[in-house]
Formats: C-alpha cells, structure tokens, sequence
C-alpha cells in the first residue's frame, strides 16, 4: 500500500452518494442475446456528421459489411450486425425522439451468423495515422454513452502536449456494470486496446481509473499489466459522479481542465474501458462495431444480466428476451442519474446505449407523483454540485427564462448534466431538464 | 409472440432522488418547535397556549383564504404557514391580546408572504415580518412582560390576553404584582441588564425561568430542538453557529473595553430572542444565501447587529431587525459571494 493507498484516498469535493445496485449483474457472466429478425440502424448514432448509405434496397450484405459510411472526419461508418438484406432506408423512430434517416435490416433466419468480413492486420507495424483511420474504418465511437467517434477522441489537437492516456473505468452510475464486466472478462482486449491507444495519441503513459467497488476488475488487470511500466492501473473512492473525466483527471493527476476547454489542455486524452476492450479485440482482426455489452436491470426485468446485443436490435425484442414483470412504467437507456426514458419500445440499441433499464410501478424507484415546488434556496444543490456552479441561481434564471444570463454569469455550458443536483433538491425541480433547455436556446440563438 | 406493451412513463434524467423533500423538511420543523411550544406554556400558562392556537390559526386562514381569492394551488400542505404561525407566537408576549395576535398572523402571512408570490419567493422572515408590524402598531402592549411560573397560570388567563380591539387595556402590571412571588418588575432579563445593569445568572437564562417573549426564554431547550434539525441536516448549522460565534465576539469585544456598562458573552447569547432567531428564524432557507460563503457572512452580520442594536438602540432587543436586515442583504451577499466554478479561468469583466 504505501504512497500508492495514500494518493488514491484523494477524492473530489461535492458529488452525491447514489445507491449502487450494482450486485445483481456484475457477478454474472456476459451472456449473447439471440438475432432479432429486423434491425434498425440510424444514420446519427453517434456525435457529428450522420453517415452516407452505401448500400441500396433489397442488397445482400454480410455481417460486418460497412452499410453506411464517414462522412468526413467528424462521423464513422455503420455495419451490418448481422447476414441478411436491406429492407429499407427510411425515418425510424429513435430514442432520441424526433425520427431520423435509419437503414433497416432484414435478418436471414437460416444464417449461421458468422463474422466473414474484415481481414486480420499487422497493428505494431501501422504509423500512429494509419491506427486513427483503422479505428475509424471500425465504426468505433465511446461506449461509455456519449457515442463520440473514438478516433477523433485519440487526435491531439493542434498546439496540445499530450502526456497521459486516462482510461475511464469508474462506471459510477448505479445498475450499470458492462464496463466491470468487461474489465473482468476482457481484460486481455482491454490492455491491448490502451496499448494502441497509447501509441495513436503519443502518450507516454496510461492510466487505468476504476472506482474501488471493483476490486476484481483492479486485481485482473494488476495481474496482467505489461512489465514496461507504460500502463498502470488506480482505484478512485466510489462517489458519483466519478466517471466524469474532469473529476477523474482531478483525482488522479491533480491537474483541472479549464473551464470550457478540453482535456488535452492539461495533457491528457480520455477513454472509457470498454470502447478501448473493443478497440484491443477489433483493430488487430480487422474487424467492425456490430454489437456491443449492455446491462440489462431494473426490479422490471425477470432474468437482469450484461448481455452481448447486436447493434440495432429493437428495444421490444431485447424485453422479450430478458422478460418483463409486466407493468414496467418506465424504460431507462442509460443509468438512472443520465439515461433518457424512452417513449417507444420500437427504437433500436445504439453504438452509444450502455443500459437498458426497465421500472415496474411495484417497485417504483421514486415516489412518480413527487412534488414540485418554488425554490426554497436550501443550497443542497450547490452543496451536490461537482463542478461548483450555483444550480439554484441557475434554476431560479431559467424559471424566468434568462437564458442568457445563466450562459454568461452562471457557467450554464460547464454543467454535464450529471443530475446532482436534482437528485436532491427537495424542491424536485427538474434542473438539469432546465439546463438542457437553456443550452438548446442559446445553441439556437448562437447558431 | 406475445406482445410486450407496458405503459410507459417519459420523465427526465435523473431518475433517482434522494433526500427530504420540502414539506418534510417542514413537517421535521414544526416537529422541533412543539417542545418549545410546550415549554412556553409550562412557564407562562394557558394564555400562551391560546396565543399559539390563535397565532396559527390566523395564518394558516389567511394562507387558504389568499389561495382561494387568487385561484391559485392550494399551500396549506407544504406545512410553511403553520411554522410561521407558531414561530409568530413564539415572539410575543406571553399576555399579548389573542386580536393583536390575530392581526400579525395575519400581516405574517399577506404582507410577509403572499404578497411577494408564496413560498420561495418572500424576501423577508415572514414570522418577523409580522413581529415587526405590531411592534410599531401595539408599542405598549409588545413590551408588556409578565412573570414566569406564576401560580394559576394554567387556569386563569393573564388579564391582557382577552382585552377587546381597541378599548383600554386591562392592568396587567397590577395583576404581575399580585401573582409574582417575588417583587415583579416588569423587565425581561434584558431591561434589567440595559436599564439597571443586573445581570440575570445563566442557568437560569438557559432554563428559560425569566418573563421574555413565549418562545424565547429557554435558551437550553431551543439549543436542543435546533441541534435535532441540524443533525438531521434540515437546516444549516453553520447560520446558528455564526450568528452565535459573531454575537459572542462582539459582545466580548465590548465587554473587555468596559466591563461595568457591557454585558458579557454569554449573557448576551443566552438572554432575548437570540437562540430562537438564531436557530429557527435566521435558517430559514428562503431569506438567507445559498452560496457557502455567504451563508457566514448572513450569519455573522445578524450577530453583529444584534449586539449593536442592543447595546446602542433604543430597544432593549435587537434580533427581529438583525435578521430582517440580514434578509435584505441576502441577494447581495449571494451575488458576491459566487463559488469558483471548477476550471474556472482567472476572473474577467464579463458580463
């Protein structure tokens, strides 16, 4: 322990201590889910440019075939994630809401699903250049939820020292353990992925934050970390919301990334454990973004578990897979401190989607008919708040729709929307719903 | 295939709460307050019970009346209006006429906080404000004391208390003097320290044994009820603590320039209505700043006026106006007191 406990004690100020929930799925083994019958995949699953189709209607494609591709350096291709044909290229409904240019997929039953596409390349011998285009001829993008392309994510940009590869492995929502699982079972991928990582952004080292409820995952990679002292691995003290990558490069380096700025402004790029698990496991076979690990729980599911799920399965057919307890009300994609609710089970899984949630009114995890009331300036929502901004002031603002003021005096564009706040406001005013309202008005008004 | 089809509920992010809500933080106060309820009636008898019951009622009327007037959502429920009412009382003399209570009640709550929009929105104390306006209107009878534990206090009414709207006033003085086992002056331990520099001993200004206003006299009891919500984290311990630090060392300050004129620290926390305001009224969320600097400056200027008030104003008390002048400056103090955003570059003249 030594020195090493003691820098690991460290812990940001603020935050919440959420329930963790974490105890049905994160001993259980990944398991696959089957192939839906019809997938839909859209074109802006992740940040940036939507993809360009490059497949035409009623075209055979094998799983793995690119079916969309970049459109610029900003965007990343789509796959097939399965053998079958294109049914159509029309609006869909998303998650998201509003319906977007989606490729919809008809699966051939009698496929035996194997992956044909992709030819196996030679990664140690490939220019840092060459790595940034093959993870974005992957289709990767972050799947820690934000769905940015993961290639632009390992570009230093112009003027930046880049040090420090920081591996995101906290996983602070509750309910959520695919990166846990993928930490435990994967770990080979993993320590690969950080590698090529490491070496595509020019860092002289990696280091590998896991928040200390996962002390399994800590003690697989310790055990196989690389003899060159490039990658290194430390727990963080469990508190939400770690996992924010401001809050992760305070507690392990010290070092705070100006407001409004990026990372790489302090010489660090980050990236979450399980898009760099995938990039280890995909990049050296060739191979695309077809499926990914996503946690399935909530007192509404019969069999909760992280299951491998092919990218773009519906929602309906993952519930009937899992089973539902009936009368769910509310069907989270995402946790429960940042994931959306979803209005439809007939959107799909996405690149970005980390869990699936399912609430049943028995079991209910609020009281649903929580009242709101005025501000009562109680000041928890500051107390809550990791980056230190005024949640109250702000909220009081956005009742009166100053908009611009909480832009220009109040730091509105530093908040992440980690839902501190208000988690508890006795007020059970909706701030962060506020937030994400004043945010689009301004965009508008900027734009 | 059966068909999955829950009925869905779209909400916003988070989907998790924690914490008291507001009319359980409220319900938590008035359960703080109805010992020190009880204790004002034990020391001054069945007037103050009245008082209280008459206090409230007017205000929790007044609250569903304006609601009803307005058409807007009823607010009973929120449990605010009945913490204003009881804290009203608590201010009052134990024998102030039940109409004259009536009518601050009922300014607490129009003037003090309907008017300003409800709950969240008054700038002011609204318990003080109503405090504050009979002061002016009833000078006489807000300064007219009676003794603690008088004998038959809890079967006869002091005579003040049933006094009718505007005809002359019962004497109470001559009814003090019958019922005081000792020579009753009239004076709270305050006048009589301000007025003939006898200092009352502490036990028994901690005990609360002294005439005073209903609620106030039991610093002790006030202590504990107030160290209940802090330890439940339904209030801010760091407004008592500061208003009390910034009281101490104020006075002391004084005292030690002049011993014989000052009072000492711990009679002036102890004496008045300094452990209730402190506790009770000066927490209250919606007057005071939410920054975590500004919450010590609030408190501390509150300390401070109330010792300056008392030692220099014409009143022998000065915590109603402390905290309401503090309650003016909360804006102010908050819009100075902004925290440092993380990441936060050097400060520039944006605006």
């Amino acid at each position: 322990m030594g020195l090493g406990h003691f820098l690991r004690a460290r812990v940001f100020a603020h935050g919440v201590h959420t329930p963790q929930n974490k105890d049905v799925t994160n001993r259980l083994p990944v398991r696959r889910l089957p192939f839906a019958s019809r997938m839909i995949l859209p074109l802006d699953q992740h940040i940036g440019k939507p993809s360009i189709p490059i497949v035409n209607v009623r075209q055979e494609v094998v799983r793995g075939e690119p079916l969309a591709r970049a459109d610029g350096f900003m965007s990343v291709p789509i796959h097939a994630p399965a053998t079958g044909m294109i049914e159509s290229i029309e609006l869909m409904p998303t998650a998201r809401g509003p319906k977007t240019m989606s490729i919809v997929l008809r699966v051939h039953p009698g496929s035996n699903q194997e992956v044909l596409y992709g030819m196996p390349q030679d990664i140690d011998s490939m220019s840092p250049e060459e790595i940034i285009q093959a993870v974005q001829d992957s289709g990767l993008v972050g799947l820690g939820g934000a769905a940015f392309p993961c290639h632009v994510k390992l570009c230093v940009p112009e003027g930046h020292n880049v040090d420090t590869l920081m591996v995101n492995g906290c996983e602070c929502e509750p309910y959520l353990t695919t990166d846990h699982r993928v930490m435990v079972e994967n770990t080979d991928d993993l320590l690969r992925g950080v590698e090529i990582a490491r070496r595509a952004a020019g860092a002289q080292q990696a280091v590998i934050g896991i928040e200390d409820n996962k002390q399994d995952a800590y003690e697989a990679i310790r055990a196989k970390l690389p003899k060159d002292g490039h990658i290194r691995v430390a727990t963080v003290p469990t508190k939400y919301p770690q996992g924010s990558e401001k809050l992760l490069i305070s507690v392990l380096l010290g070092r705070e990334v100006p407001s409004g700025g990026l990372p790489s402004e302090v010489g660090v790029l980050v990236n979450n454990v399980g898009t760099l698990a995938k990039l280890g496991e995909l990049l050296p076979a060739g191979q695309t973004l077809i499926e990914r690990v996503v946690t399935i729980a909530g007192p509404g599911v019969k069999k909760p578990g992280n299951y491998i799920i092919p990218i773009g399965t519906p929602l309906r057919f993952v519930m009937q897979q899992v089973g539902f307890t009936g009368s769910a009300q509310r069907v989270i994609l995402g946790g429960p401190m940042m994931g959306a609710a979803v209005a439809s089970l007939d959107v799909p899984v996405t690149k970005g989607v980390t869990g699936l949630l399912a609430f049943s009114s028995a079991t209910s995890i609020e009281e649903s008919s929580r009242k709101i009331y005025h501000c009562i300036k109680c000041g928890k929502c500051l107390e809550a708040c990791p980056l230190h901004l005024n949640p109250s002031q702000l909220g009081l603002l956005a009742a009166k729709r100053q908009y611009e003021t909480m832009a220009e005096r109040y730091h509105l564009f530093d908040c992440f929307e980690c839902g501190c706040c208000s988690y508890v406001c006795p007020a059970g005013i909706p701030l962060v719903q506020y937030f994400r309202v004043a945010k689009s008005v301004n965009r508008e008004k900027a734009a | 295939m059966s068909q999955v089809t829950p009925r869905i509920e779209l909400r916003t992010s988070p989907h998790l709460h924690e914490g008291p809500s507001v009319d359980q933080i409220m319900r938590n106060v008035v359960w703080a307050l109805l010992p020190i309820c009880g204790m004002a009636v034990y020391t001054f008898g069945v007037s103050v019970l009245v008082l209280v019951l008459v206090v409230v009622a007017t205000c929790l009327l007044t609250e569903y009346a304006f609601s009803v007037f307005s058409g807007a959502q009823q607010t009973l429920g929120d449990y605010s209006a009945l913490i204003t009412g009881v804290l009203l009382a608590l201010t009052l003399p134990p024998g102030f006429p039940l109409w004259m209570g009536a009518v601050a009640g009922f300014v607490a709550i129009a003037l003090g906080k309907v008017l300003f929009g409800g709950l969240g929105c008054n700038v002011f104390n609204p318990a003080l404000v109503g405090r504050a306006f009979v002061q002016a209107a009833f000078p006489v009878a807000i300064t007219t004391w009676t003794p603690a534990l008088a004998p038959g206090r809890f079967l006869e009414f002091i005579p003040s208390s049933l006094a009718v709207p505007l005809s002359q006033a019962p004497d109470v003085a001559q009814w003090s003097k019958q019922v005081s086992v000792d020579a009753f002056s009239g004076a709270t331990p305050l006048a009589l320290q301000k007025f003939e520099s006898i200092v009352s001993d502490p036990l028994s200004l901690a005990l609360g044994l002294v005439p005073g206003s209903a609620g106030e006299t039991s610093a002790g009891l006030i202590l504990i009820c107030g160290l209940y919500l802090a330890l439940r984290r339904m209030l801010n311990w760091r407004i008592p603590v500061a208003v009390l630090l910034s009281a101490a060392v104020t006075a002391a300050a004084f005292h030690w320039f002049d011993p014989g004129r000052y009072p000492d620290a711990v009679f002036v926390v102890l004496s008045g209505g300094l452990m209730l305001g402190a506790w009770f009224m000066a927490t209250d969320m919606v007057g005071s700043p939410v920054t975590p600097a500004g919450v010590w400056i609030f408190g501390a200027l509150i300390g401070f006026l109330t010792v300056i008030i008392r030692l220099f104003g014409g009143l022998t008390e000065g915590v109603m106006y402390a905290i309401l002048l503090a309650n003016a400056a909360s804006p102010l103090i908050d819009a100075i007191t902004q925290p440092r955003v993380y990441g936060e570059r050097k400060r520039t003249n944006r605006r």
